[in-house]
């Protein structure tokens, strides 16, 4: 190892830990070593300059072409029944109206279900939950489309809707067969127990709340195409269901995706419905349309983080420590499956989280609901799976009177050196390279949780109102599609004969700052500064069959895709070189736009291409990729369905008032592994906004649903994100400085998704905090999103069953 | 026809007088920066300023800002207030999505001109109507500071050299 000092750096947050690992430098290429280059260092994002000038363009932003159309959308006012009449006579008459559609003009499929069917595009029959699209109204103008689509005449025979997770369980009622992993003997380890624990859960959904809504421009072309500019992680998923409902070729259609105003899961598979819609009204039409969703139109139309029904029965021995664990997880998924099957999947994946269970029985349920049809959302399903082993650890603590600390650290997953065997999973995967154990400990140090603790015991003692509470959870979260074809990428560079260079690749910038992180592989890889390099928008015509942007592997696949490409071109670059200067291929070194060959010759990046270019050299390259290692054979429920894991563990505090239930986090802090980092400024902001994210869905973030079904909570004054406000006051974010053991690009690690489930030791705190009313003897039960209100319920629950019991320290 | 003055440049414009302020801006004069959120006034995604105060121009009619002085986040390119918050935006890293950044920066470039020293708690109550969802609180916090010229140029800085 050895530490690079970052010039003019004084603080150590700008003191970066490079490794040498060999087998970050790819065979046969010299000079790939990150001394120089802009890989692990804090480069600004690609579109910092646009960012704050307003000159970056989302899609609503494009100039729309001459004649253009706005469309509306007509959604259904209930969430269960049959149309008996829907009449757009009233909507065709309304001013500025061009075209009106219905499921009956579609010419191609009507199903736009991404992964198995169930997603009507428009409904004229059944409605299976509120707000589904009807039909759909193209107009001269927003205003004229909104007002149009108002006018619809609809009537139904409702029918009582189906809103409940475990009552679809308990009748059957599944979007997808469910499905259960087991390890060892779960029934007879839990009779043999110590003791056995039992308890319930649920774990609300959330609202993805990108600021940028759903959105989408569609331009007919010359040949019967269509060109369709979007706002979605899945460009080719968009361009497949266009062409499928227009009944084109895929090769009809092209997809342009610059940027998104945030994504979270919301755009992965559920933005191609208003692309099909626009694409269809502007095929018909033959103009342009633009479809924008208003926002309470899209927090209606559009699917959720699933909420969760979790339960476990666990067995342990007297010091705490996990020998059965039987889980049942069960996620709401609304009317079809979307993704949910690989969600629940996820959720069940991560039902340990960095626990070895023993004996563990984990069973998923996929409940049908007549809900929106629940969707991806930053995590897919594994947070909502640790919610319930994360519950159970605070559980045990109580049970048994330890600090939930001990208990956690009691029952991580072992390691290489220690207790190898506790290192297999629920789903028989070995855990390799586990640092948790490592990780917490220099945690546990750096946040001064001992201390804390005993002057948080203190505190609380003499407080008789408020309550302070202090919890330290780990993450340890699977990389890797659980779908295994989707772990592949490609990418396209041109190389043009100023030197200048652009790049392109599968993935999409949702501001997570992947553009940034591949110019700077590629600006690497080529040994070229990074202002040479641009990376464009992401099109379905440059780099064809992608993957959507998602499981936290945008980096690892396409920028490993980039650098492949980039190696292509410099080994090209490399064989003209050493020919024309009769030098060795590994005399050769591309540094800082820089080419060099020995002795004291070299000449600028630029200079070479423009001779390579001459001496007919072919300047553009794609490169591919595909993750290594990973399988899962879903009939026997085992497999290696992660090429690895992130690793990671937060420390919160928190003050309860228990005579009102609110509450303030005071302190956080975060130790996370994001591998080598390849950009600190991008890696810690994932970090920051990941856990408020996190922390706003387990506790403001509330979905209300009427009994009918209606979604009440839909719009920002309804539905409660994190403001500055709730950000903690302090708030220490550091990266564990360790390579990535497995090969990925620069030995970087997955930052998306992990630190979002950070946010759990907030709830976890919370729970604490509500304990220590009980002496730390009773474990409350704390649903999420742990509300004020929830909260004072759960004070009143322990001070109850305190009273009752005769145990001190309950009512105050 | 009216006549409007937007970044210190007048405008003259046919629309309706309660056309909102932000789709006068979008659609009429194509200032695209200022971003439509919400359509509520709950998100400040649409933040501009009239007269110095920031307003969400998603519910302001036009006819509110008549005779009166519009900012939005294009004319911070000639407000040395305005420059110093987006350097400030660029040097803490601040934009993920960028999104909401427009309004952010409105708000902050508002707040520095009414309170050109503020603490974490007056920054807190100041841009609490400003969401952002990819949760850039913490930087936006640091480089209001920083634009206050509360912390010097090296201090806690993300990046080793910074040009804009």
């Amino acid at each position: 190892m050895r530490k690079v000092e970052l010039q003019g750096a004084s603080s150590p947050e700008n003191e970066l830990t490079l490794a040498t690992n060999p087998s970050a430098i790819p065979n046969g290429i010299a000079g790939l070593d990150l001394v120089s280059g802009p890989v692990g260092k804090p480069s600004r994002h690609e579109s910092a300059i646009q960012h704050v000038t307003g000159a970056a363009r989302y899609v609503d932003d494009l100039i729309e072409p001459a004649n253009g159309l706005f469309a509306a959308v007509i959604r259904s006012p209930i969430a269960r029944g049959t149309i008996t009449r829907m009449d757009l006579e009233p909507v065709r008459k309304s001013p500025g109206v061009v075209c009106v559609l219905t499921v009956d003009d579609v010419l191609g499929h009507t199903d736009i279900g991404p992964v198995f069917p169930g997603d009507p595009i428009m409904t004229s029959t059944e409605v299976k939950f509120f707000g589904q699209c009807l039909a759909v109204v193209a107009a001269t103008s927003e205003l004229a489309a909104r007002r149009a689509a108002q006018a619809a005449i609809l009537e139904f025979e409702r029918e009582e809707p189906l809103l409940d997770a475990r009552e679809a369980v308990a009748s059957q009622q599944l979007v997808r067969p469910s499905h259960v992993m087991t390890m060892g003997d779960v029934d007879s380890a839990l009779a043999s127990s110590h003791q056995v624990l039992e308890a319930m859960q649920e774990v609300g959904g959330q609202e993805h709340f990108y600021l940028e809504g759903q959105v989408s421009l569609a331009m007919p072309t010359e040949d019967g195409g269509m060109l369709v500019y979007t706002s979605s992680q899945h460009p080719s998923e968009v361009q497949k269901l266009v062409a499928e409902v227009l009944a084109l070729p895929l090769n009809r259609v092209t997809v342009d995706m610059r940027r998104m105003g945030g994504g979270f899961g919301g755009k992965e598979s559920q933005a191609a419905q208003w692309a099909c819609l626009a694409a269809l009204l502007a095929s018909k039409t033959g103009r342009a349309v633009k479809l924008r969703l208003p926002r309470q139109d899209d927090m209606i139309m559009t699917g959720k983080r699933h909420p969760f029904a979790n339960s476990y029965r666990i067995g342990i021995d007297e010091a705490g420590r996990i020998t059965a664990a039987d889980i049942e997880v069960i996620g709401n998924c609304g009317n079809s499956p979307d993704l949910s099957d690989a969600i629940v999947d996820r959720a069940m994946f991560h039902a340990d989280n960095a626990y070895f269970l023993g004996n563990a029985r984990i069973a998923g349920h996929r409940a049908f609901s007549n809900q929106v049809s629940h969707t991806a959302y930053r995590g897919f399903g594994g947070p909502q799976g640790m919610m319930i082993i994360e519950r159970a650890m605070d559980d045990i603590a109580r049970a048994v009177g330890k600090d939930p600390l001990d208990i956690r650290k009691l029952n991580l997953y072992g390691t290489e050196q220690s207790e190898p065997e506790r290192t297999l999973t629920p789903y028989h995967q070995t855990v390799e390279f586990n640092y948790l154990p490592q990780l917490i400990e220099q945690l546990e140090t750096s946040s001064d949780y001992r201390a804390r603790r005993v002057a948080i015991r203190q505190f609380n003692q003499h407080s008789p109102i408020l309550k302070r509470g202090l919890a330290l959870t780990p993450v340890k979260f699977g990389i890797s599609f659980t779908l295994q074809h989707l772990n592949q990428a490609g990418a396209l560079i041109h190389i043009y004969t100023d030197g200048s260079i652009q790049v392109n690749h599968g993935g999409t910038e949702m501001g997570q700052g992947l553009h940034t992180k591949v110019g700077q592989i590629v600006a690497q890889t080529l040994g070229v500064e990074l202002e040479r390099i641009v990376v464009t928008a992401t099109r379905t015509d440059k780099v064809p069959n992608t993957s959507p942007t998602a499981a936290s592997s945008g980096t690892d696949l396409n920028g490993k895709a980039a650098q492949n490409a980039a190696l292509t071109l410099r080994q090209r670059l490399v064989e003209f070189l050493a020919a024309e200067k009769t030098v060795s291929p590994e005399a050769i070194r591309f540094e800082n736009g820089r080419v060099s060959w020995g002795g004291s010759e070299d000449m600028s990046f630029a200079e070479l291409v423009q001779a390579a270019y001459v001496g007919r050299v072919s300047l553009s390259a794609t490169g591919y990729y595909r993750t290594p290692k990973i399988w899962y054979d879903r009939t026997n429920a085992r497999g290696r369905p992660f090429f690895y894991f992130a690793l990671g563990a937060a420390v919160s505090e928190v003050v309860v008032d228990t005579l009102t239930g609110e509450y303030r986090v005071t302190r956080v802090d975060i130790l996370h592994d994001v591998g080598r980092s390849i950009n600190p400024a991008i890696d810690r902001g994932q970090i920051e906004g990941g856990f408020i994210q996190g922390m706003g869905w387990l506790t403001t973030e509330e979905l209300v649903w009427h009994a009918d079904g209606r979604l009440l909570s839909n719009n920002p004054a309804t539905y409660k994100i994190p403001a500055i406000g709730d950000t903690p006051p302090v708030f220490n974010v550091a990266l564990f400085e360790h390579e990535n053991d497995e090969a990925t690009v620069y030995n970087s690690k997955a930052v998306g998704e992990p630190p979002f489930m950070l946010a759990i030791s907030v709830w976890s705190a919370l729970r604490d905090a509500i304990s220590s009313l009980s002496d730390y003897r009773l474990s409350p039960d704390l649903d999420t999103p742990a509300t004020p209100e929830r909260v004072l319920k759960a004070v009143m629950a322990v001070q109850a069953q305190c009273a009752q019991n005769g145990m001190t320290g309950g009512a105050v | 026809m009216m006549s409007l003055t937007i970044n210190g440049e007048p405008v003259a414009l046919d629309a309706a007088a309660d056309t909102p302020l932000l789709w006068v801006l979008r659609d009429y004069l194509n200032l695209t920066g200022t971003r439509f959120g919400c359509g509520m006034a709950m998100c400040g995604a649409c933040t501009v300023h009239i007269d110095g105060n920031p307003v969400r121009s998603c519910l302001t009619p036009v006819s509110m800002a008549l005779g009166k002085s519009i900012s939005t986040i294009e004319g911070m390119a000639n407000d040395p207030i305005g420059q110093q918050v987006q350097q400030a935006w660029m040097d803490e890293a601040v934009a993920q999505c960028g999104y909401c950044q427009s309004g952010q920066i409105m708000s902050a470039v508002a707040l520095l001109k009414t309170s050109p020293n503020p603490d974490d708690a007056t920054i807190d109550s100041f841009m609490s109507g400003n969401i952002c969802r990819c949760g850039t609180y913490p930087r936006i916090r640091k480089a209001i500071h920083r634009a206050a010229g509360q912390l010097n140029a090296q201090q806690n800085s993300l990046f080793t050299e910074v040009k804009a």
